[in-house]
């Protein structure tokens, strides 16, 4: 296995109290495979992803334990996670259009970062400007200023910068949400390749539009209100899926060809829950269509076929 | 991110956010507790002492005592008298020539920071060219010319040389603001400029507008100390600024008369450094990115 | 880069024409025959009186007309004649604000670097450590929000008087010449000492602070979070924390030369320092309009160069007003 969270829970701290921003996430993630962390804001998915590779404060680590590779990964433990940062674990922030510094060209950043992190610079020239041939860029901005790239070229910059060191787990997060969509179809692909070139070996893919991840992903987990909801195939939960939740979710996207005339765009009524005191049960249960009796109890998140995992007490189907 | 319930409006829940901050943050409450000491020794004061600044009541140049709390002058006169006298000359100085620096700064800064092109190029020239020009040496070159001066005059004069400050500091927010979708709603409604600036952008600013004239209050307090002490302040009253001159003309320092010049410099210090204080805690207040966990 | 400097060579030009216009102007807006003011004021005598009257005549040029009269004192400042000074007559203005030039250099330039630089690194230290932070700023605040000359004062007191380490006033020892002797080398030092201190601990204060302040807005900004992300050693986001907080604190070194100027006059005048600040108010005091004159002309020509350089400053400092792509200290 490549990646294993198992019970992971990160509060954020506020003057008001604890945010159970992400209580209780449990999966796994094989080599190789592209996994979609999807939900609504605020349903503990950017928490998750990065938890995986820098937990600062007001997050902080209070439950669980993550393996990566086999080793464990010190995720509460910021010095600790040093040595993962970068060349086990990397990521794709969502502000990757003003990620790097505005006063440093590009290469010079580039260059004292990775000597920063004991790695010559110009052993790794070579793959690098490999790097920047596959994803298209010009050689020549590594003698540029951030400023003076576009921003679709400031993201491929930071997918190759933190893909460099062929981390063994890749967190994208949020890349395509600022992109146009014929640039959000090329930016995907671009994960999918570094995933197939063996840049990296396993990814979360971090979004809210569920249709990219029907692109790229091999599995996709479902998060609700800060405990995840459903994880299986791609496939599974675009076409058949068990949470009440996630079939609302799936039903909620528009499709191609379907006018506004014949059928009406629905949305999930309600909000989220507030996490600073989770109401107790399952937290879907306000906004759920199948809510019964049984749900003022919390659903543990099991195994019901092989690879599909589902959190609801009506694991076989709410029309079972 | 956590998204909140919003049960109340989201208004009414902003202004009890600001003022539950607000009473809770210590910066804002010590600078706004120096200042109101101030302000109530201003008003009290004259009441607690039954001299006038200039009388002469007793023996000069003698320390502090029961009988004169802040000593006495080299001329005799009570130095707590011409303290508490003179703090309604430093407040004065500091609304009067701090909020017409402000005004003027804020007119400068909305026009070029809205209109932008050839308008804010031009008024970007002249603020600039103002800024460059010291202004105590400006202000000293005018004092010496003018010879009867008022706190009036003495505000006007800082007002028309300190106003760059607040005007670049203005513009750069107002274009920030400019670009904003709720600033293109209003021009796409048939909105006079004029309208916009000041129901759209200005309400918006509110906090630092009103920061800005803080730093504006604080500065014209300075400045006017500073010209008070060269003796190019108001020829008539007195102020803390011309405490300091007069002890030092009259050989304060020689003679160890501590008393004359240590309780002005004092007092101006507390008032702007609470006055500067006091902003921090604003900043915290109004930008809740600041606020400590 | 051409455009950077145009835009600022335009303003430079622009404020000294404006400076000297204003410079012309005041002495005009005396109400009466500015002339028999002079006189009466100068307390002069016998002969002196009429010898002035047609002297001032002449230097005012007040029989031609008014436009003649400004382009002849244009060309009397592009030549460097700034007249000559009453208060202490018969000496040219030039040749008394240049003895006084030194001075000013001698206790600006070290008090304003120094403060820059010794704030900066403050700053920068508090803004990563929370024990220093919590004494710098309050500190910092008060410093700021202190009166050059009560400072000043302050200083004279303790350390002249109470404790008499330095001396009160006075640019060298009242009872030495000038020469290049040691002796009166180390005087010049042991007078220069306190105005410095006082210009310098009110300056640190300010710089500290916003050095602080910069550097915390840097370290929460999106490439701080990626560098640390990718697991960047804390010296390497510091440094460009640093870097790029260093501009704007540039920007405002540009910006404070006005303050600095004012503070400068104020200790001046305490400790009886030979600078221009101390000229300026013995003209004043004095009525010495040509002094006046020459010295605010002087000062002006100061904060123009000083602007001058710290652009200059600018442009090496960040790499991207080279490429045109960046404003620039104004």
């Amino acid at each position: 296995m490549s990646l294993q969270v198992v019970n992971l829970r990160v509060f954020y701290q506020t003057l008001r109290g604890d945010v159970h921003a992400l209580d209780g996430a449990t999966f796994s993630i094989a080599d190789g495979e592209i996994m979609g962390l999807a939900g609504e804001s605020g349903c503990g998915k950017t928490t998750l992803g990065y938890s995986l590779i820098h937990l600062t404060l007001p997050k902080k680590f209070v439950d669980g334990w993550v393996k990566l590779d086999g080793e464990n990964l010190p995720i509460g433990d910021t010095d600790r996670m040093e040595a993962f940062r970068f060349k086990k674990v990397s990521i794709i922030p969502q502000y990757a259009m003003s990620a790097m510094n505005p006063t440093r060209k590009i290469g010079k950043m580039t260059s004292e970062l990775l000597e920063s992190r004991k790695v010559r610079f110009n052993d790794i020239l070579p793959e690098l400007k490999r790097r920047l041939d596959l994803v298209k860029l010009p050689q020549d901005v590594l003698g540029m200023y951030p400023i003076e790239l576009s921003g679709g070229m400031k993201q491929r910059m930071v997918m190759v910068l933190s893909t460099l060191l062929n981390p063994s787990l890749l967190i994208a997060d949020e890349v395509t949400s600022a992109l146009d969509v014929s640039t959000q179809q090329a930016v995907s692909e671009m994960l999918v390749e570094f995933r197939d070139h063996e840049f990296v070996k396993s990814m979360i893919v971090i979004t809210h539009d569920i249709s990219i991840l029907y692109q790229i992903a091999d599995s996709i987990l479902v998060m609700y209100a800060g405990k995840p909801a459903e994880k299986a195939s791609t496939t599974t939960i675009i076409n058949s899926p068990l949470h009440p939740y996630t079939r609302l979710l799936i039903s909620s996207l528009p499709k191609v060809g379907v006018k506004y005339s014949s059928q009406r765009l629905s949305g999930i009524p309600g909000n989220p829950p507030l996490l600073l005191d989770p109401p107790a049960g399952c937290r879907f249960r306000s906004r759920c269509p199948a809510a019964f009796a049984k749900c003022s109890q919390e659903p543990p998140f099991v195994e019901v076929k092989k690879g599909h995992y589902v959190a609801c007490w009506k694991e076989r189907g709410i029309y079972a | 991110m956590i998204k909140a319930a919003a049960s109340l409006p989201t208004s009414v829940k902003k202004k009890n956010e600001f003022l539950y901050f607000a009473f809770k943050n210590t910066k804002l409450r010590v600078g706004l507790g120096i200042l109101l000491f101030f302000l109530v020794l201003m008003f009290v004061g004259p009441q607690l002492t039954e001299y006038e600044p200039t009388d002469f009541v007793g023996p000069s140049g003698v320390p502090p005592s029961t009988d004169y709390w802040f000593g006495t002058t080299s001329f005799g006169e009570d130095v707590f008298t011409q303290f508490v006298y003179g703090l309604p000359a430093t407040f004065m100085v500091g609304i009067i020539g701090g909020g017409l620096a402000t005004i003027l700064g804020m007119t400068i800064g909305f026009i070029a920071g809205y209109r932008g092109g050839v308008v804010d190029e031009v008024l970007n020239i002249l603020t600039n060219v103002i800024l460059t020009i010291p202004a105590l040496a400006l202000l000293l070159v005018l004092s010496a010319y003018v010879k009867v001066r008022g706190i009036f005059i003495e505000s006007l004069f800082i007002g028309f040389t300190t106003w760059p400050w607040a005007a670049r500091a203005i513009r750069a927010q107002t274009f920030t603001l400019r670009t904003r979708d709720f600033v293109d709603l209003a021009k796409l409604s048939g909105r006079s400029s004029l309208k916009i600036v000041f129901t759209e952008i200005a309400p918006n600013m509110a906090s630092y507008l009103f920061m800005t004239f803080i730093l504006m209050f604080g500065g014209a307090i300075l400045t006017a100390a500073t010209l008070d002490f060269l003796g190019l302040g108001p020829t008539q009253g007195t102020s803390l600024g011309l405490m300091m001159n007069m002890a030092v003309l009259w050989s304060a320092l020689p003679l160890g008369m501590w008393w004359w010049f240590v309780p002005p410099g004092i007092g101006i210090t507390a008032i702007v450094g609470g006055l500067y204080i006091m902003n921090v805690g604003l900043d915290e207040v109004f930008n809740p990115k600041l606020r400590e966990m | 880069m051409r455009r950077y400097f145009g835009r600022k060579l335009l303003i430079y030009i622009l404020t000294f024409f404006i400076a000297v216009t204003v410079d012309w102007m005041i002495p005009r807006f005396m109400p009466g025959n500015p002339i028999t003011i002079l006189i009466s004021r100068a307390g002069l005598r016998g002969n002196a009186v009429s010898e002035m009257y047609t002297y001032y005549l002449d230097a005012f040029g007040l029989d031609l007309p008014i436009w003649k009269q400004y382009l002849s004192f244009w060309a009397a400042i592009l030549q460097g004649d700034l007249g000559t000074s009453i208060y202490l007559f018969p000496t040219p203005v030039k040749d008394v604000i240049l003895r006084a030039v030194p001075y000013d250099l001698a206790l600006l330039i070290p008090s304003t670097l120094l403060s820059w630089w010794a704030g900066n690194k403050f700053g920068a230290y508090a803004a990563r450590s929370k024990k220093l932070d919590n004494t710098l700023l309050p500190l910092g605040y008060i410093l700021t929000a202190t009166p050059y000359m009560w400072l000043g004062i302050l200083l004279a007191w303790v350390f002249a008087i109470v404790l008499g380490i330095f001396p009160v006033a006075g640019g060298f020892g009242f009872d030495l010449q000038p020469d290049l002797s040691w002796r009166f080398i180390g005087s010049l030092v042991h007078h220069w000492f306190l105005p410095f201190a006082s210009l310098f601990i009110v300056q640190f204060g300010g710089w500290a602070i916003g050095m602080r302040n910069l550097i915390i807005y840097e370290l929460e900004s999106d490439y701080s979070h990626y560098l640390e992300a990718l697991g960047a050693p804390r010296k390497l986001v510091r440094r460009y924390a640093f870097r790029n907080a260093m501009l704007p604190q540039l920007t405002g070194l540009a910006l404070s030369l006005g303050a600095v100027v004012a503070g400068a006059l104020a200790t001046e005048v305490v400790f009886g320092y030979p600078g221009i600040g101390y000229l300026i108010l013995q003209a004043i005091n004095n009525e010495d309009y040509f002094l006046i004159q020459g010295c605010f002309l002087f000062v002006v020509i100061g904060v123009l160069l000083a602007n001058f350089i710290i652009d200059v400053a600018y442009l090496i400092v960040d790499p991207r007003t080279r490429t045109g792509m960046q404003g620039g200290a104004g």
